[in-house]
């Protein structure tokens, strides 16, 4: 069956590869991708950019002193008669390729201090979730959007039952055969997604119920840790709306690898008309909320 | 007192004891106690091997084939332990403890009782480790670094605490006898600034050592009282921090990266001059730059702790500190190719070794210099970019050196020449395969996957699979290196010269291969030619 997956994604491969390198919003990670991904965040080219000069910046000094290194191998060699010279220090190279580096560095650091500096501001947010991470699941809590606080929104977030069933020790079910629409999900769909409005600034309020997590949707650019009696706070812009997937980053028991993240980016309108139901569910029986609340977990042992 | 001494060893004057038991377990010898750190060190290596199989095994595709994820994550964390604190580390004890004593011409390690303390404690250490994993509960699974809460919730932390407490007496240990050695027991004429390289990076690391395992033991002594004793060091719900244990664990943690590497910058400025036949380039700058990467290592653990969410001053501080450490690192693989340039070369398994050190390290390095810019570092923490970025700088930095440094000494050790052909298939083939394994893992990295999971999305599969099969190919070429080893010790009918390569130089080729029991009993007249730094300041 991999090998059929792998045929399968050999056709799409080189162009995909090629796409992939310079590539634009990416929902969900593809085969063969090569480069990080540009995100889809107004913050997010930041470390993609930052990725991608420090990258060529390396390739060039590890071309030029690489290239010194095998000109020296086929030149220096005692099978061709060369015999050994005697110096062994020279001041002024010393000096320039210690200086050199460090006017790299200086350009490098510029650039990386700029971006972290604007990623650190998370003023003049418009919408406030809070996200808890538990083994194995994360829980998102709506606090406020436009000014104005939300009440009661806030469910739990865990892996979708197909990937769940599929990803038991023999359970002989084809992780390529998990898929929603044309996009395969195994190990990146949740139950119920955390949902967002598009060009909004969001501030997320991280922390954690157990052992540290870490909340990460490479679409965002970032992650950050959840933990334990302490809360970090983040902020995302997200300038196209789609479905974004991320996992947990921070090793945090044995489900660690099965508690995915997706972000569903909705306009504004439908973002609003989300909201509105969600509140008015959260309302009007009581006991409904609670039931979905305490479903979650036993939905999770029988999975 | 000295008198006395003298005494003592008059029985085994000339030559080594004959009875096994005498002669291992009871050893004060700095060669017999070297052989036996390395040939722990390669035990080691393949049990820890075999953990890192099982991993790519699983790993081989999507879905869940061969064990449950709590058996994966004690193999990954076993994995770290054992390749860490049982194979890198007294790999190079061994060898500082075989060479040091040749090299500044001392006729031992300076406190050989503690010495074979130091290593008979390690069996033990790692008996009391590997024995978690056939308990009930299992072996630590929440990772070689231990973070708590979760490090808490595993039944096994007294074992892992009571192992690692262990494994620190033996590199405390070993830690003050080479620094011992070193300041006390050199030839007379053997001044700092003449030293070897191997000798000043093992200096440094032992400092490095002695300033740094407290740390660790501090750190997860916490862990055992949080966990039995009902403190809360670590325990947000009685005013505990869990971030904490994070900053002590990597004050601890990156010196400890260094401590695995600069012994291994000591043993490629040993192979590149020989093999170049040429001086090395600079050598006050090689021992400095050694000074310098050590020194910034005690102000660099947070980069480890950039999701953490540090405030915003921290992180630049971290980010400058960890860039700052290129600087030195640069100017030792310069200093190595300007030792090339110019030369006289051959291509002997030993270089070989070195010369993809040089370019496989740098290859690490490029990636950690990435991983120092926070902003990316966001995208890449905890991801396989970074098991990529410390698989480089361990395997085919650490691990390399080590495999080029028994290539190396191994004829002045057993007094016969291995075979070169079968060091070279062992070379290529490890070469290839390392990169076929590694490589990927960068592109896993940046399309997203994390480190520590047992099971992935499918976009991840084609990128595994090939990690894999260079993983599998790797680990069977190690069997190459043992097959060569034993021809090497017990068959081998190819008697290796006192100097064994042309152009080696130091007091260590100039004692008989095999080296006697006992070298240096008189200390040796110093001839500065004989030294490859005698003439520093010409």
């Amino acid at each position: 069956m991999t090998s059929g997956g792998i045929r399968r994604s050999f056709t799409a491969a080189a162009a995909l590869a090629l796409a992939s390198f310079g590539s634009a919003a990416l929902a969900a990670p593809g085969p063969w991708q090569l480069n990080m991904e540009r995100g889809a965040s107004t913050w997010s080219p930041v470390p993609y950019h930052l990725n991608n000069v420090a990258l060529g910046v390396c390739t060039v000094i590890g071309v030029l002193v690489f290239s010194a290194m095998f000109i020296a191998i086929f030149r220096f060699r005692k099978s061709r008669g060369a015999v050994a010279e005697k110096w062994s220090h020279n001041t002024t190279v010393e000096v320039v390729w210690t200086t050199i580096p460090v006017l790299i560095l200086i350009t490098l650091a510029y650039l990386a201090t700029s971006g972290l500096t604007s990623w650190a501001d998370t003023t003049g947010s418009q919408m406030t979730v809070k996200v808890t991470g538990y083994q194995w699941k994360w829980r998102y809590d709506y606090v406020d959007y436009l000014g104005k606080s939300i009440d009661k929104v806030g469910f739990m977030s865990k892996l979708d039952s197909r990937s769940d069933r599929t990803r038991q020790l023999g359970s002989g079910m084809d992780p390529f055969a998990v898929k929603v629409g044309d996009e395969n999900t195994y190990l990146l769909d949740v139950d119920k997604p955390l949902v967002v409005p598009v060009d909004t600034k969001i501030r997320f309020v991280i922390t954690s119920g157990d052992v540290i997590h870490s909340w990460w949707v490479p679409a965002t650019g970032w992650k950050i840790d959840a933990i334990p009696g302490i809360i970090n706070a983040a902020w995302a812009n997200f300038t196209t709306p789609g479905t974004y997937r991320g996992q947990c980053a921070e090793l945090c028991g044995q489900d660690h690898g099965f508690m995915p993240i997706v972000v569903e980016v909705k306009s504004k309108a439908d973002f609003a008309k989300w909201l509105a139901e969600q509140e008015a569910s959260s309302k009007a029986p009581a006991a409904a909320a609670q039931t979905a609340q305490v479903a979650a977990p036993v939905a999770g042992k029988q999975g | 007192m000295s008198y006395a001494a003298t005494h003592d060893q008059h029985d085994d004057h000339h030559g080594a004891p004959k009875g096994f038991f005498q002669r291992w377990c009871m050893s004060t010898n700095h060669k017999d106690i070297g052989t036996l750190y390395l040939i722990f060190s390669l035990t080691m290596l393949f049990i820890g091997g075999s953990f890192a199989m099982l991993i790519r095994a699983e790993l081989f595709k999507p879905g869940m084939q061969l064990m449950q994820p709590y058996f994966f994550n004690e193999m990954t964390a076993m994995h770290a332990l054992v390749m860490i604190f049982g194979a890198i580390m007294p790999a190079f004890v061994g060898l500082g403890n075989w060479m040091i004593p040749l090299m500044v011409g001392a006729p031992d390690m300076a406190l050989p009782r503690m010495n074979n303390l130091s290593f008979w404690i390690l069996p033990f250490a790692f008996v009391l480790l590997l024995s978690t994993l056939f308990l009930p509960g299992g072996g630590p699974a929440g990772g070689w670094t231990m973070y708590p809460p979760l490090s808490l919730q595993s039944g096994s932390l007294a074992y892992a605490v009571f192992a690692i407490h262990l494994m620190g007496i033996s590199s405390i240990m070993g830690a003050i006898n080479i620094i011992a050695t070193i300041l006390n027991m050199r030839a007379p004429g053997m001044d700092l600034m003449k030293m070897p390289v191997f000798v000043w990076s093992w200096l440094i690391t032992a400092f490095l050592l002695i300033a740094v395992m407290p740390a660790l033991a501090g750190a997860v002594t916490m862990l055992l009282t949080d966990k039995y004793f009902g403190t809360n060091f670590f325990n947000p719900g009685g005013g505990g921090d869990p971030v904490l244990y994070q900053h002590i664990f990597w004050f601890f943690g990156h010196p400890e990266v260094y401590i695995m590497i600069l012994p291994a910058f000591g043993i490629i400025s040993e192979i590149v001059p020989t093999f170049a036949r040429k001086p090395i380039f600079g050598y006050k700058a090689m021992v400095f730059a050694i000074a310098c990467i050590a020194f910034l290592s005690f102000i660099v653990w947070a980069h480890h702790m950039f999701a953490v969410g540090l405030p915003l001053g921290a992180e630049v501080f971290f980010m400058y500190a960890t860039m700052l450490i290129s600087v030195p690192t640069g100017v030792k693989v310069f200093n190595w190719v300007a030792t090339m340039w110019g030369g006289s070369m051959t291509f002997e398994t030993p270089m070989l070794f070195a010369i993809a050190f040089i370019i496989l390290f740098t290859i690490g390095g490029f990636s950690g210099l990435m991983m120092a810019l926070v902003p990316a570092d966001f995208q890449y923490h905890d991801t396989y970019f970074i098991v990529a970025h410390f698989h480089y700088v361990l395997v085919t930095g650490a691990l390399f050196a080590i495999i080029g440094a028994a290539y190396y000494w191994m004829p002045k050790w057993t007094g016969n020449m291995y075979s070169e052909f079968w060091g070279k298939v062992h070379f290529w083939n490890s070469v290839i395969w390392v990169n076929v394994l590694f490589f990927p893992q960068h592109f896993l990295g940046l399309a997203g996957m994390p480190r520590r999971i047992p099971d992935y999305n499918v976009a991840f599969a084609n990128f595994n699979m090939i990690s894999s099969i260079g993983g599998f190919l790797f680990g069977a070429t190690q069997l190459i290196f043992v097959g060569v080893l034993i021809h090497c010790a017990f068959f081998s009918k190819k008697k290796a010269t006192d100097r064994v390569w042309e152009g080696a130089k130091g007091l260590e080729w100039t004692i008989p291969s095999p080296a006697p029991h006992h070298t240096f009993e008189v200390p040796p007249v110093i001839n500065d030619d004989e030294l490859a730094h005698g003439h520093v300041n010409d």
